[in-house]
């Protein structure tokens, strides 16, 4: 035996053999039209979401919604919202008949595991799409890696701007909203609770969505008169916000504003309360406290302190129209507990993925692009020549638009407010306004969303 | 003037927690020569006796109330706690109200055993092996202890309330004759100083005044010695591990109000409690809780507005430039002697 074996053909052997492995699958697939092409008769898509590290409670419920929306495209349960859609292109035998599986992956809400995550997903595992996550970062860097590898790239809960700003991508498709649409749903209702005459103080978490959720509130609440007066921006890292809240005694501010999420936001609300901001009046004003971006499931940590508390969200489960009742039916049947707002995106973008590919009759990822946006249609009321894309209804939102230009959903906002007498641990906060889709809009070119550019779709292979 | 106060009180408040855990990691270090990388995890744990002792005062019997409807259109059910129950609804409350100061004698016992088992099952094994050695077991029990507690109580933060009676805030401006509501301070975290100052004292008392401190305090000086004199140092040190793991249970229990608790709550405090210990002077009680108060004012300075202007960022290196600092001064700490802890 080991006279065969040389130490050059040994050698040999392994650099050609090390080669093959190293070759990534995304450049070998030649004989396919793109990556990932499903063969024979299932599509396996890629759920990517936190299931590790302090983000893991939502991602658990993602998994919990997209394994939901497997169950309905194949078939299985109650159908949920695949009743309540306008379009009528998915039958309930998988994706273009193909039963639909999946594979997940833990994002551990780090940029460079969430790609790791995703990478192995399009490689080892051959998902044909991407979907999930629980923060802007991770919803950039993965979109970043969908538009190389050539598959389609559908947002979780991501709320920066930079997603369909300055970040945008040909293959990346987000439904959730974003920071300035919170900022300009919410400033109306501000200043109609609080008056116009309001001194503004800031305390953001220092990296992306931050820093845009910071700009967003801040230029809307300026343009109804608020002033700012100061903006102050605090570690990611932060647990005890004491030092960041005293100065702010100091001062004669009279709201202040949170862009914190998270434990971030748990914490900072908490000290904030215990330092007695709500009971103070300056300015012969009650002092107020305003939380931009809600997360139900978080916001429970912060226990009695979410009383009053304005802010805004994608969607709530005790919204009535016929999507929503249907999903929350579904989902609270399966789970026992309602859904929240980062379960509810994720199992509309998979209806959407699906709905696209059936629609484009292919898995190609350019196809399914033009098909998720494509269309003429428009939203009434707004007169725009980016007010273009694919128009639908039925998935909890009303009337929503799947704008072509950034590839950025437009519909109604949700305005909320922490209750003050909850029944249950779920009621924890109630909807004050529906603010409509005309009043959160903006051109593709808003200086907030600038420096982008989807550039064109890649199929890969 | 106003704006240094507070930041003074922020900082003795920061600084009671950073003491107390750099207490406990300078009593395991002193006493055993283990460098404890768990010792956050005995925090943390402490904080979730405090959720514990909620969760089970909360345990409910379940009613339906037929006139109203849950979010699936169903009867909604009704919990009532039992001590509700039990005791009636207004002895039943406020039972549950001061379940975080009840939960101090819930984790004693608790925070014993665990400290208990965690240095005969496991850290034992590592007195004669290297240091790095022992920071990566401890460092890896840890990570299990805290996806254990990820694993039962799930990943989000949990509201665990002080009793009522210590919500709001205390007015200092008021009571020193000055503007009301502009020094002001919340009770619970006036309650978490001086309940700070109650335990350190009471260690250092215990170490000083009783026969078991003072055979503690001379294995620590001379280890060999004390064995020659017939005495089991090995056991009463494991007796001082479990004290210092009652130290951080505690510690965590108080906490749990002024931030909810999550699972890696005690790995945000160990780096800081760590280069408290460097700084305070390694195997000094007395250095660890300087250097804790020391620290956390002037973490609090830095992140004042003005401080933040002048260099952008520094709030989130003020320590470890201090440290820095106070190392090239004083090579062993702050309180550090020469032939302490050195080979």
């Amino acid at each position: 035996m080991s006279k065969h074996l040389t130490r050059r053909g040994l050698i040999k052997t392994g650099v050609i053999g090390g080669a093959g492995l190293a070759v990534p699958t995304i450049f070998t697939g030649a004989a396919n039209a793109f990556t990932n092409e499903p063969a024979g008769g299932t599509v396996t898509l890629g759920f990517n979401v936190p299931q590790s590290g302090p983000y893991a409670d939502e991602g658990a419920d993602e998994l919990r919604a997209y394994q939901l929306a497997v169950e309905h495209l194949n078939g299985e349960g109650d159908g949920g919202m695949l009743n309540t859609f306008s379009s009528k292109a998915l039958e309930g035998n998988g994706i273009l008949g193909k039963k639909v599986e999946y594979v997940t992956g833990d994002t551990q809400t780090k940029s460079d595991a969430a790609r790791a995550s995703a990478k192995s997903m399009i490689e080892k595992d051959g998902a044909v799409m991407i979907t999930g996550g629980s923060s802007s970062g991770v919803a950039v860097a993965v979109q970043g890696l969908c538009q190389e590898a050539g598959v389609i790239f559908m947002a979780g809960l991501t709320h920066s701007n930079d997603t369909t700003g300055k970040d945008k991508k040909a293959n990346g498709f987000r439904h959730f909203f974003n920071a300035y649409m919170s900022g300009a749903a919410l400033a109306p209702v501000l200043a109609a609770q609080y008056g116009t005459d309001r001194k503004a103080y800031h305390l953001t978490a220092d990296y992306t969505w931050g820093w845009t959720q910071e700009e967003s509130i801040k230029a809307a609440t300026e343009a109804l008169g608020w002033e700012t007066v100061n903006t102050v921006r605090t570690p990611l890292a932060a647990t005890d916000f004491s030092s960041y809240i005293t100065p702010i005694l100091q001062t004669d501010a009279d709201v202040l504003i949170l862009n914190h999420y998270g434990g971030n936001m748990v914490n900072s609300l908490t000290n904030a309360v215990q330092f007695g901001l709500r009971d103070k009046m300056v300015n012969g004003k009650q002092f107020e406290i305003v939380v931009p971006l809600y997360s139900r499931l978080m916001a429970r940590g912060a226990g009695e302190n979410v009383k009053g508390i304005f802010g805004s969200t994608n969607w709530h489960w005790s919204l009535q129209d016929e999507g929503s009742k249907a999903f929350v039916k579904s989902f609270g049947t399966k789970y026992g507990f309602p859904p929240s707002q980062a379960a509810h995106t994720c199992y509309v973008q998979t209806l959407l993925y699906a709905d696209a590919v059936q629609r484009a009759g292919s898995f190609n990822p350019c196809a399914v692009g033009e098909a998720l946006v494509g269309g003429d249609s428009s939203i009434e009321g707004i007169d725009s020549p980016a007010n273009k894309g694919y128009l639908f209804d039925g998935l909890g939102n009303g009337q929503v638009l799947y704008r072509a230009a950034d590839h950025q959903c437009f519909k109604d906002v949700l305005v909320v407010k922490g209750k003050d007498n909850p029944t249950s641990e779920f009621d924890l906060l109630e909807v004050v306004e529906q603010t409509p889709v005309q009043q959160v809009w903006y051109e593709p070119d808003n200086p907030m969303f600038a420096g982008g550019n989807l550039g064109s779709c890649n199929a890969g292979a | 003037m106003d704006a240094i106060i507070l930041q003074i009180l922020n900082g003795l408040d920061k600084g009671s927690a950073y003491a107390l855990i750099a207490l406990g990691l300078t009593l395991i270090f002193g006493t055993l020569g283990v460098v404890n990388f768990a010792h956050g995890a005995l925090f943390m744990i402490g904080a979730f006796c405090a959720v514990t002792l909620n969760k089970i005062l909360n345990l409910s019997f379940e009613t339906v109330d037929p006139s109203r409807t849950d979010f699936l259109g169903n009867p909604m059910v009704v919990k009532t706690p039992y001590v509700e129950g039990w005791f009636g609804p207004e002895v039943g409350a406020s039972i549950i109200d001061w379940s975080v100061p009840l939960s101090i004698l819930f984790c004693i016992p608790i925070m014993l055993a665990v400290g208990f088992i965690m240095e005969r099952g496991l850290i034992k094994h590592f007195y004669r092996r290297p240091h790095a050695d022992q920071i990566l077991v401890t460092f890896g029990l840890a990570i299990v202890l805290q996806e254990l507690i990820k694993h039962y109580f799930g990943a989000n933060q949990i509201a665990t309330p002080a009793p009522d009676v210590f919500r709001g805030s205390f007015d200092f401006g008021a009571m020193l004759g000055m503007d009301p509501n502009v020094i002001i301070y919340p009770y619970w975290r006036l309650v978490y100083f001086a309940f700070a100052a109650l335990v350190i004292g009471g260690v250092f008392a215990f170490l000083q005044f009783t026969t078991f401190g003072m055979v503690v305090r001379a294995g620590m000086a001379d280890r060999e010695t004390v064995g020659l004199l017939g005495i089991n140092i090995d056991k009463r040190f494991t007796i001082m591990f479990a004290l210092a793991a009652v130290v951080a249970g505690m510690a965590g229990v108080m906490y749990a109000p002024i931030n909810s608790p999550n699972y890696h709550m005690g790995m945000d405090f160990l780096v800081l409690s760590f280069v408290v210990v460097v700084v305070g002077g390694m195997g000094s009680l007395p250095g660890a809780v300087l250097a804790g108060f020391l620290l956390g004012i002037l973490e609090s300075f830095a992140s004042m507005n003005e401080i933040k202007s002048l260099i952008p960022g520094i709030d989130q290196i003020i320590i470890y430039l201090a440290a820095i600092f106070i190392l090239l001064a004083r090579p062993r700490g702050l309180m550090g002697r020469k032939g302490v802890m050195e080979d």
